[in-house]
């Protein structure tokens, strides 16, 4: 059952077209990833379709109902989760608390949102932390409270930005594990990765992008030995994808 | 938030509403009584704005508009229609609470500092109208009548202990009202509007309508406490009621007493209450202003040093006190407070 469908999406931003008709689609519990070279149009895909911009052109379809162009508080409410690149977690509050404001979307009595946000915690592994303030935590800590705050508007489909940038191999690892978990909750993922030996192993189809186009879509594998996504890699001065 | 255990909470807060019910019984002197008034006025300012510009962190300093509108609404309505002024509040804080929204709509699309620079243009505004308005009195103002004393009227002519007592009932009606703001969802949500706006619209969070759910009430019990000004002097002008200076004052008391707190503005009160009073008399007229150079003084130690102001600092205290550490000097200017 398709989940989310993309269809000619377009974003400019004046002169510079960020995402150049880009089509794809998602089933229900699935994972996506989504790479590209510095600059591919990722992030603008993705805050596309979680409502913080509004496509130049295209439909952005969630189970049938138009949501391109709604307001990110709208999206949410409809079912879309997401982290940010650079945490947003949100400092003067607990941790517990961040992911209460999360799960007040849902269920806006305080003690039934505190329960969520506790079951929440522990499924990400957080539990130790309810207390503590937020800014407290490690960097790797603020990224999994992100998810965690996320997970706590139940939804449907969870977008994840560079969630394992800047973490330790180990760390990788455990973002690996965490988001097979929450895949198993039958929640689809769409997970924009730097981090190849996190993306690879984790991604049921890749998806490709360079300079505001869709160049490959296709199994890690297939997608890691596409000559045009090669190119497009080390054209940048980068490297190739490796599992 | 305050972490104290609920019980020293609970009892704390009834230490405090007894000192406070008691004290014009021991300090009976006519002026420090009316400095102890104009102390739970300020107080009862400084926690309404708090909604608005310390929890929800939209710094506003427009707010004398709103107690202008309380003044003025129930003094025009006494003066026009005879109508109870105790009526006159509640039309008062209606009528702030619609003025606010309309303000609101527009001035919330401005974030931070944009934001107050208009408020501060709306504040002037309202300033300017009330002055050329010749319905209420324009620049000359309007003088209350001298009614019958009483509770009824709310109007005492040979005594001030009663308004005493009003100012206190609200207060404590405005803490009543903000404490049940901040632990409900409005609550949370307000202080993520602070933190991170983007993130709470991720989570479903309306940026525009809890922003305005908190400019409405704080203005509302903003304009319940012009209602009492104006009963208390009798005599209102734009001057008086409408000054920018008003609004600043009342956003110094909450960010000098710390912001993230329900009686951090009580804090603020006491100390600004009593630097002005006390310049006052030991100035005279020549020292017209001094009490504003040290608020500017304070207003920058604060930045400096303690961001979270004068709670902060003793909430930090305790929680290092807690954890057995001695308190270690202050982060350098610009340093995240916890």
């Amino acid at each position: 059952m398709t989940l989310l469908e993309v269809r000619e999406l377009t974003k400019r931003f004046g002169g510079l077209v960020a995402t150049d008709g880009v089509s794809f689609s998602l089933g229900a519990g699935e994972i996506l990833g989504l790479i590209g070279p510095n600059g591919a149009g990722k992030t603008t895909l993705f805050n596309c379709v979680a409502g913080a911009f509004a496509p130049t052109r295209g439909e952005i379809r969630l189970e049938g109902e138009a949501i391109g162009g709604l307001p990110p508080e709208r999206v949410a409410a409809l079912g879309v989760a997401r982290t940010f690149q650079i945490v947003r977690i949100f400092r003067s509050l607990t941790v517990v608390e961040n992911v209460m404001v999360g799960a007040m979307l849902r269920e806006k009595g305080i003690a039934a949102a505190e329960r969520i946000a506790l079951d929440t915690l522990a499924f990400t592994g957080l539990e130790r932390s309810a207390g503590d303030p937020a800014s407290l935590l490690t960097v790797a800590e603020q990224k999994r409270l992100e998810v965690a705050r996320a997970l706590a508007t139940r939804p449907r489909l969870l977008l994840l930005d560079e969630v394992m940038a800047g973490l330790t191999p180990s760390e990788v690892g455990e973002a690996v594990d965490l988001v097979r978990r929450i895949r198993a909750r039958g929640i689809a993922c769409i997970v924009v990765e730097h981090v190849m030996e996190g993306i690879m192993p984790l991604a049921d189809r890749i998806l490709v992008l360079d300079r505001g186009r869709k160049i490959a879509e296709g199994t890690p594998a297939a997608v890691a030995a596409d000559p045009a996504v090669i190119e497009a890699y080390l054209g940048d001065g980068g490297r190739a994808p490796g599992p | 938030m305050s972490r104290l255990p609920s019980r020293r909470r609970l009892l704390a807060i009834a230490a405090a509403a007894v000192v406070a019910s008691l004290l014009p019984l021991v300090v009976k002197a006519p002026a420090a009584q009316n400095t102890a008034i104009l102390m739970l006025m300020t107080a009862q300012l400084g926690v309404a704005w708090n909604l608005l510009g310390g929890y929800a962190g939209q710094v506003s300093l427009g707010h004398a508009a709103f107690f202008g509108c309380g003044a003025y609404v129930s003094t025009f309505l006494l003066l026009r229609l005879g109508l109870s002024p105790w009526l006159g509040m509640a039309a008062g804080a209606v009528a702030a609470a619609a003025l606010s929204m309309v303000i609101g709509w527009p001035c919330f699309r401005l974030r931070g500092h944009y934001f107050a620079m208009a408020t501060i243009a709306v504040g002037e505004i309202v300033q300017a109208v009330v002055a050329n308005w010749d319905a209420l009195g324009g620049a000359v103002g309007l003088y209350l009548p001298v009614a019958e004393a009483g509770w009824r009227g709310l109007v005492w002519n040979t005594t001030k202990l009663p308004y005493y007592y009003v100012a206190l009932g609200l207060l404590v009606l405005t803490l009543l009202v903000s404490a049940a703001v901040v632990r409900s969802h409005v609550g949370y949500y307000l202080r993520a509007i602070k933190d991170e706006p983007d993130a709470a619209r991720s989570l479903g969070v309306s940026l525009t309508r809890y922003k305005l759910v908190a400019i409405a009430l704080s203005s509302a019990l903003t304009a319940a406490g012009g209602t009492l000004y104006a009963q208390k002097e009798l005599y209102i002008d734009p001057g008086s009621v409408l000054p920018t200076a008003l609004s600043i004052k009342v956003a110094l008391v909450a960010i000098l007493g710390g912001v993230s707190t329900l009686s951090g503005p009580i804090v603020g009160a006491v100390v600004l209450t009593a630097i002005e009073e006390g310049s006052r008399r030991a100035f005279g007229g020549t020292g017209r202003g001094t009490d504003l150079v040290i608020y500017g003084l304070l207003i920058i130690a604060v930045a400096v040093f303690r961001p979270a102001g004068i709670l902060g600092i003793l909430e930090r205290r305790r929680h290092l006190a807690a954890r057995g550490e001695e308190p270690r000097p202050a982060p350098a200017a610009g340093g995240q407070g916890t």
